[in-house]
């Protein structure tokens, strides 16, 4: 018998037990769903798999009666209008700061422990500043996630810079470059994938301060739909949007994966 | 070509000696091959010449000019590892010297400027046999192969010295043969001054002009860091392809130990 660590499972039992916490969770729930359901038919908490299946084709197509908009069309493009602008200047402002700090010297010691101090401040504390600051429309709720994320995103770019290799810039002295040539041919370029590597990490805590702020105070969105109808234990719209929303997060990461390997093949070849 | 000179040269760090009191003149078109114990300046001295690091006292002249304080075209390096951009092919870091000499804001040429700049490129690819693997990215090029690219990079800006630290130290035997003879071709074809650190001492003999020991005159248990490196030997080489001068005994007995103990007999680990 070989060690534990050794044993590797065949294609088909690797598919078996990706599958398997799954199944498994989806069992857990009908089974418990089934039973409170045959004490109390009415039972708001845990709807069978049927009825949420029908809330969800309810969701995605029938237009709601107060507005005649589709809900989960609304609310979804809201929310992913905000995350998107939120984390899109993010990655524009990590990239050419942390490129920055990594590079010059005087910029690095200007603003390194500034950024440090920043990453501090939990981005919820400061979100009701962002609300009298910046009202209760999209642009609170965009500064909200940039400031979330954008302190870590810089962070880990400028030491990704530091992390070249000096003989590569003292190279790239050597064939004429100048700072700024360095800066846009030498470090930019390599940074750019790690870019989206800490990109993918930043979303999670992205889609946090979105549901976040929208749940305080919106007029659409996936996270203000959830807290709305919280207060009707309305399972129904809660339970299809939380997994809508799994869906949207997963597919944002694996196209960011997808992008980094298209568009960066030297990338991928130099870790493996 | 480019007359390198050094005058009463030390360098220091904090109250370390490195280096104490190297006076020499290196003539254009020297091929001079450099080798000593680890921690006995070799590179610090490389680096000086580089530009990365400063003289504490005395002089450090290339033509009779100080140098600048900064790596600078005119004198290209090769490094062990680290001296190509694995962000671009092949071509692309061949390329690369052009680009940031004509496009001083974009780093990128395009028409008929792109076209003779891959030209010459392509030329100089050729002339160290990697026609083949223009398109290829450094990590899909064997050591040897990259380490020529790193060669054709430098080559490009026609410097006038041409540095390498230890540049086939990482390579498999034969294939540092294969560079042997490339490089002793480069020299007799360009005439340039070539300053070459290695831990070869059988390499240091075969390839140069002219060879520098560099190795401490004193030492003091109690304090390793009391004395510095100096020039201990310099011996004019046979030329022409003739065969190898025979090594002095007295200076093979005094390099083998520490040689073959290389960096573990680090009495001085702040040079290397």
């Amino acid at each position: 018998m070989r060690r534990l660590i050794n044993q590797r499972p065949g294609r088909v039992m690797a598919v078996a037990l990706a599958i398997t916490p799954f199944l498994l969770a989806v069992v857990v729930y009908s089974m418990a769903s089934a039973e409170r359901l045959a004490e109390n038919p009415n039972d708001r908490l845990l709807p069978a798999l049927h009825t949420l299946g029908m809330a969800l084709e309810r969701l995605a197509t029938e237009p709601s009666r107060r507005t005649g908009e589709i809900l989960l069309w609304v609310d979804t493009a809201a929310s992913l209008s905000r995350i998107g602008t939120g984390v899109a200047i993010s990655m524009a402002l990590a990239l050419a700061i942390g490129a920055l700090t990594g590079l010059v010297p005087y910029l690095n010691r200007a603003l390194s422990n500034f950024i440090a101090t920043v990453a501090m401040i939990p981005p919820l504390a400061v979100l009701p500043i962002f609300f009298i600051a910046f009202g209760v429309g999209e642009l609170s709720k965009v500064v909200l996630i940039t400031f979330g994320i954008l302190p870590v995103m810089i962070r880990d770019l400028q030491q990704r810079t530091e992390e070249l290799p000096t003989e590569q810039l003292v190279k790239a002295q050597t064939l004429g470059a100048s700072s700024w040539q360095i800066l846009t041919r030498i470090a930019i370029p390599q940074l750019l994938p790690r870019l989206f590597d800490v990109t993918r990490l930043a979303l999670g805590p992205a889609w946090l301060f979105l549901i976040a702020s929208e749940a305080i105070a919106a007029e659409s969105g996936l996270g203000y739909r959830i807290f709305l109808v919280r207060r009707y234990l309305d399972m129904e719209t809660i339970i299809p949007y939380v997994a809508w929303i799994t869906l949207l997060a997963f597919s944002l990461d694996w196209l960011l994966r997808r992008l980094n390997r298209w568009l960066f093949p030297w990338y991928s070849a130099r870790k493996s | 070509m480019s007359t390198i000179e050094a005058r009463s040269l030390w360098k220091e760090y904090g109250s370390d000696v490195i280096l104490e009191d190297i006076t020499m003149t290196i003539a254009g078109g020297e091929f001079v091959t450099v080798v000593g114990a680890s921690g006995c300046g070799k590179s610090t001295f490389l680096r000086m010449l580089l530009g990365e690091e400063t003289p504490t006292r005395g002089q450090l002249l290339v033509d009779g000019k100080p140098l600048p304080g900064e790596p600078g075209p005119d004198r290209g390096v090769v490094f062990q590892k680290y001296s190509v951009f694995p962000h671009l092919t092949a071509m692309g870091n061949v390329l690369l010297a052009d680009e940031l000499e004509q496009a001083p804001i974009s780093g990128r040429l395009f028409g008929a400027g792109r076209r003779r700049a891959l030209e010459r490129a392509g030329g100089m690819l050729e002339r160290v046999g990697l026609e083949a693997a223009a398109d290829k990215y450094p990590s899909q090029l064997s050591g040897g192969m990259q380490q020529r690219l790193a060669i054709a990079q430098a080559l490009m800006k026609n410097p006038r010295v041409l540095l390498l630290d230890e540049p086939f130290g990482a390579l498999d035997p034969g294939i540092r043969k294969d560079m042997h003879v490339l490089i002793r071709e480069l020299w007799e074809r360009t005439g340039i001054t070539i300053f070459m650190v290695t831990h070869d001492l059988k390499e240091g003999f075969e390839l140069g002009t002219r060879l520098l020991v560099f190795d401490k005159r004193r030492h003091d248990p109690q304090s390793p860091g009391a004395y510095g490196a100096t020039v201990t030997y310099d011996l004019p080489l046979q030329r022409d392809g003739g065969p190898p001068a025979s090594v002095p005994d007295e200076l093979s007995a005094r390099l083998s130990s520490p040689l073959t103990q290389g960096a573990t007999d680090a009495n001085d680990s702040r040079c290397q």
